[in-house]
């Protein structure tokens, strides 16, 4: 029951604890110190605080907090201090360009990040290209933001929805079997992702038993399982977003449909996971990051570290969004030596995560073409009647090169001012 | 298909019981505190964040009971500080605009409590399973959400038939003066009332999170299709609500088997349809309200 | 739904004619002149331009929804769907059909008018509250269909891909930057408050408020009042609709957030923050309400709380708005 507590992000509490920790600084090392004349290289952060995409907002903040506080601790960008100016959003694009354009006119800040949700991802975007600013989208999934609606300010930190579906493809259809239905969001998102598996199961030699739209916000489904019953498929695959699929999978489980029929598909997260009963915790799924990766060198000092700090509260992809979306600024300056943007762009295309920011195998670098991190994909299966945070079994790493469309076939036609 | 659709339109049904649940409780409060409440889905969720904080120490049957009736106290409250104070004034935008703004308020609170992670509600194991294999979709839960609706229903009924207080509502709904003239201290009356709205909002909320889970935001979703549901089956009218509950519930089940990208507009084109064949609702009574 | 708030005193608050002319016009000088240098000030004061534009946006929406609200006493609980309306026209006709911000503008207006011309006479055969929840439900039918029909609206992820041409008159061209754009805002919100002055002291303007003051009166006379309501909120719709245009020019996108019920609220509240029996009550409304909103959620995580506590503030202790209180105080 704690969770509520570790649940709730507060900003001012976060305030105190920081000012506590710089008053601990102070008296102990009083490093580091900078020189009074140099003025903070300034992030902007749009994300959600509020509204139904607060908990993953709140999962990208305390990651990009958590990298801000290293990253002074280290001695900053160029021996400036960061400052992460963090703004509510609240999941609504209209909000998020107020927000944007405060921090642009008032804050003045030198670099923009956060979004979870699409439509705000591509509302920044436009907007950043406007103010001349670099934009690194850390969560909205939408394939057309590095596809063709692509900009040359415009990174993206989370991977496309082309890249989630084809994770897990091969670990359902070999160990399932060939006849799948699917259950869809009804929008773009949705629709990517479910012809990009019959793509796959076609040319697997499967069978499609049936499928069905479900507009987002759908909140039972009962009409859409009285068909998948019907139809008898071996593979039930759910292409949903947020809260849909966790009430989808409640209602599966419900129903007992989970008992007769493989349950699977693209996009979990570890937020998602915490809010099903146990009863509704099962399937095979992709993660875009996750916590338990006793291979990989740095992940368990980070995940320690991170725990420590935010009471327990064990970071989730959307945490190492946030976190490696404000790394890679600090890389790129470093690299560029300077904070102009067009310099900064340029440096930030092509750079490759080092392992301790990128807490995965396979060197996750920025695409040059379109500006997408080719971040690692991790399929696996939920485990139902794991405790938090231990909620989900990684069966394979896989590389995001070996996903990702080529930019050419994503439809992104990168154009730079002149 | 034809199986399909009677399963669809059960399960409408089933769905339009709980849109009548929670329209009543809207209902009840639209008719004698002359309130739309916009808190209505707000206080849906706190009953049931209550209702989360209890269950370990009550059990699932202790918090369905003792969470409505804690919100109620809170709706008490509510009534007694602000919304009473609008009553005298007849324009219905300050009672709808106050109410909107506590949903804000309560929302944010709730938020700032409990989380903006969303966390399941626990029910009774032997509800989480279907009934028969056939009829996989008819689980325990969900004819339990029909019982406690149709159970709630009656003893609403019950209550404003038989109880010296329920018949005071309904004289007061359709005439506040002359029973205020007869001596009944209609402030107290309209508290009780508010406070009855609330605790059938409360039992609505804590059904809702058993079957969809808890999030700061889960009333706003919830509140549309009682609006309308009362619009459909007639302001001022109780059985009219409860009809149209089950209405729209089952449009929008039969929808969802053929076009489900409009099981929601359904809902709106029906009421369209309604307020031109007949504006009044099924059962609404002519000048109520106006 | 005449309402006790209209004693004798207050009643000739609200009718337009109350000022000399002299008094007045020296008043809306000087509102203008703050409005037209707003870009050279409000920097100075830590604001910024979009933020101007917005607020005179939403000020222009809440105008429009008041000339319903608080002149022929109609509470429509729905003008988000017109604003919504009026957005998606701007969009679709920018990214589809056509180059020109002016023409977009106009096609936005209409489409959004024209919903709300079609619709009122349907939602004006209920009084009340039965008007109020009428028009939520059919401001929530517009979200859902935005929300739904995705191969046109972009669904949830809204419209995008288009935005705000330079405007080309005869012997200058408005690149259409923040700053031109604010005076475009500025000069559409001062013709459509003009038209507003203008109806409302016309006789339809006097049947409005007759219509408010006295509802039955004026059936038992044979006018009919359901006509003028329709009439009315035709109008509003169509005043509310341009306010959309803009906003989606502003921000060049829209998204379904701009149908929704909450959006409706926020123009209430605004309306009646700012005094909703007076001609420039949204406006004082807007000016506050958004850049408190705008200021308190930068500081506070909690700003929801903050927000609802404007609303139940402003509704217990000042029902005539801000305007009002300071009116009645002069006047007392």
């Amino acid at each position: 029951m704690n969770d509520s507590q570790s649940g709730n992000f507060d900003r001012r509490g976060l305030l105190k604890a920081g000012a506590a920790a710089g008053l601990a600084g102070l008296v102990a090392t009083p490093k580091p110190t900078w020189a009074v004349s140099e003025t903070p290289i300034k992030i902007g952060m749009v994300d959600p605080i509020t509204s139904t995409f607060a908990p993953l907002g709140h999962s990208e903040i305390k990651g990009a907090k958590f990298a801000e506080a290293e990253i002074n601790k280290a001695g900053g960008i160029m021996s400036r201090p960061l400052q992460l100016l963090v703004e509510d959003g609240a999941g609504n694009p209209g909000t998020s360009l107020d927000k944007a354009a405060r921090l642009v006119s008032r804050d003045k800040i030198d670099f923009l990040m956060g979004t979870v949700n699409s439509a705000s991802s591509l509302a920044l975007s436009q907007f950043a290209d406007k103010h001349n600013l670099l934009f690194i989208a850390t969560g909205g999934h939408v394939d057309s933001l590095t596809g063709t609606n692509c900009r040359w300010n415009t990174f993206r930190t989370c991977s496309t929805t082309w890249m989630l579906t084809s994770g897990d493809f091969e670990t359902l259809f070999k160990k399932f079997g060939k006849s799948w239905y699917f259950i869809t969001t009804d929008y773009a998102f949705g629709h990517a992702e479910q012809a990009d598996y019959t793509t796959q199961l076609k040319k697997a030699g499967g069978t499609v038993a049936g499928g069905a739209l479900a507009p987002v916000g759908t909140t039972d489904f009962s009409s859409y399982l009285i068909d998948v019953k019907a139809k008898k498929p071996k593979v039930l695959c759910l292409l949903l977003v947020g809260d849909d699929q966790v009430n989808c999978m409640k209602q599966i489980a419900q129903f007992g449909i989970d008992k007769e029929i493989a349950v699977g598909g693209a996009l979990f997260e570890l937020e998602q996971a915490r809010a099903l009963p146990e009863a509704a915790r099962y399937g095979w799924w992709t993660m875009e990051w996750y916590w338990n990766q006793p291979n990989t060198p740095h992940v368990a000092a980070f995940v320690k570290a991170y725990a420590a700090q935010y009471n327990g509260e064990y970071p989730s992809a959307r945490s190492w969004f946030g976190y490696a979306s404000t790394y890679a600024i600090k890389l790129a300056v470093e690299r560029a030596q300077s904070t102009d943007t067009m310099k900064v762009v340029k440096a930030m295309e092509g750079l490759v995560l080092p392992p301790e920011v990128a807490l995965q195998p396979n060197a996750p670098a920025y695409r040059a073409a379109d500006h997408q991190l080719l971040l690692s994909m991790f399929p696996g299966h939920v485990i139902q009647t794991g405790k938090y945070p231990n909620l989900f079994d990684v069966s394979a790493i896989v590389p995001g090169a070996q996903l990702a469309l080529p930019p050419a076939a994503a439809g992104c036609k990168m154009t730079y001012p002149a | 298909m034809g199986l399909v659709l009677l399963f669809n339109a059960f399960n409408g049904l089933i769905q339009g019981a709980f849109y009548a649940l929670m329209a009543l409780g809207l209902a009840l409060i639209l008719g004698l505190n002359n309130t739309i409440n916009f808190a209505q889905g707000a206080f849906m969720a706190l009953a049931a964040y209550f209702a989360f904080t209890i269950v370990p120490y009550v059990g699932f049957w202790g918090a369905l009971i003792i969470a409505p009736l804690l919100a109620g106290a809170i709706g008490l409250v509510v009534e007694v500080a602000l919304v009473r104070r609008l009553y005298s004034r007849k324009d219905p935008i300050y009672s709808l605009l106050l109410t909107f703004g506590l949903a804000f308020i309560i929302q944010d609170l709730i938020r700032t409590i409990w989380g903006a992670q969303g966390v399941p509600l626990a029910i009774p194991g032997f509800l989480d399973h279907p009934l028969s294999n056939t009829y996989f979709f008819l689980t325990g839960y969900r004819l339990f959400v029909v019982a406690v609706a149709l159970i709630g229903t009656a003893a609403l009924f019950a209550v404003l038939r038989f109880t010296r207080i329920g018949i005071r509502i309904r004289a007061g709904n359709s005439d506040l003066e002359t029973i205020s003239a007869l001596g009944v201290n209609i402030y107290l009356l309209r508290s009780a009332n508010f406070v009855i709205g609330i605790i059938f909002a409360g039992v609505a909320g804590i059904l809702a999170a058993g079957q969809l889970g808890l999030n700061p935001n889960m009333g706003d979703t919830l509140i549309m299709p009682a609006f309308v549901a009362i619009v459909v089956g007639g302001v001022g009218s109780l059985v009219g609500s409860l009809l149209g509950g089950l209405i729209i519930g089952l449009a929008s089940g039969i929808t969802t088997a053929f076009f489900p990208a409009a099981s929601e507009v359904v809902i709106y084109v029906i009421m369209g349809i309604m307020l031109v064949v007949r504006p009044r609702g099924l059962m609404g009574q002519e000048g109520l309200f106006e | 739904m005449s309402t006790d708030l209209s004693s004798p005193r207050t009643a000739s608050t609200k009718s337009p004619g109350k000022f000399t002319m002299s008094r007045r016009g020296l008043g809306n000088l000087i509102l203008a002149a703050v409005l037209l240098a707003v870009p050279f000030w409000l920097p100075l004061v830590g604001g910024y331009t979009d933020l101007a534009s917005r607020v005179l946006i939403y000020a222009l929406a809440a105008m429009g929804l008041n000339l319903l609200l608080g002149y022929t006493g109609g509470l429509s609980f729905g003008h988000a769907a017109y604003f919504g309306l009026g957005a998606y026209g701007v969009g679709l006709m920018l990214k589809y059909e056509t180059h020109s911000t002016l023409l977009a503008l106009l096609a936005g207006t209409l489409l959004g008018g024209l919903a709300a011309a079609l619709l009122g006479p349907i939602v004006v055969r209920r009084r009340g509250i039965y008007f109020s929840m009428i028009t939520i439900a059919i401001g929530q039918m517009f979200y859902f269909i935005a929300v739904r029909w995705n191969s046109l609206t972009g669904g949830e992820d809204g419209l995008t891909g288009f935005s705000r041409q330079p405007i080309h008159l005869p012997g200058v061209t408005l690149a259409m930057g923040s700053v031109d754009f604010y005076y475009f805002v500025l000069l559409c919100f001062g013709i459509c408050a003009t038209l507003l002055w203008i109806i409302l002291n016309a006789p339809l303007g006097h049947t409005f408020v007759a219509i408010r003051e006295n509802h039955k009166r004026l059936t038992f006379l044979g006018i009919k009042t359901r006509r003028y309501i329709a009439i009315s909120f035709a109008i509003s719709g169509i005043v509310a609709a341009m306010a959309g245009g803009l906003d989606a020019l502003l921000d060049n996108f829209t998204s379904p957030n701009l149908l929704n019920y909450t959006l409706s609220g926020d123009f209430l509240i605004i309306a009646v923050l700012g005094g909703m029996r007076n001609f420039y009550g949204p406006l004082v409304g807007a000016v506050v309400f958004i850049m408190m909103r705008d200021y308190v959620s930068s500081i506070t995580d909690n700003w929801m709380s903050v927000i609802g506590l404007v609303f139940v503030v402003s509704v217990i202790f000042f029902p005539m708005g801000i305007l009002g209180f300071f009116n009645r105080k002069s006047s007392s």
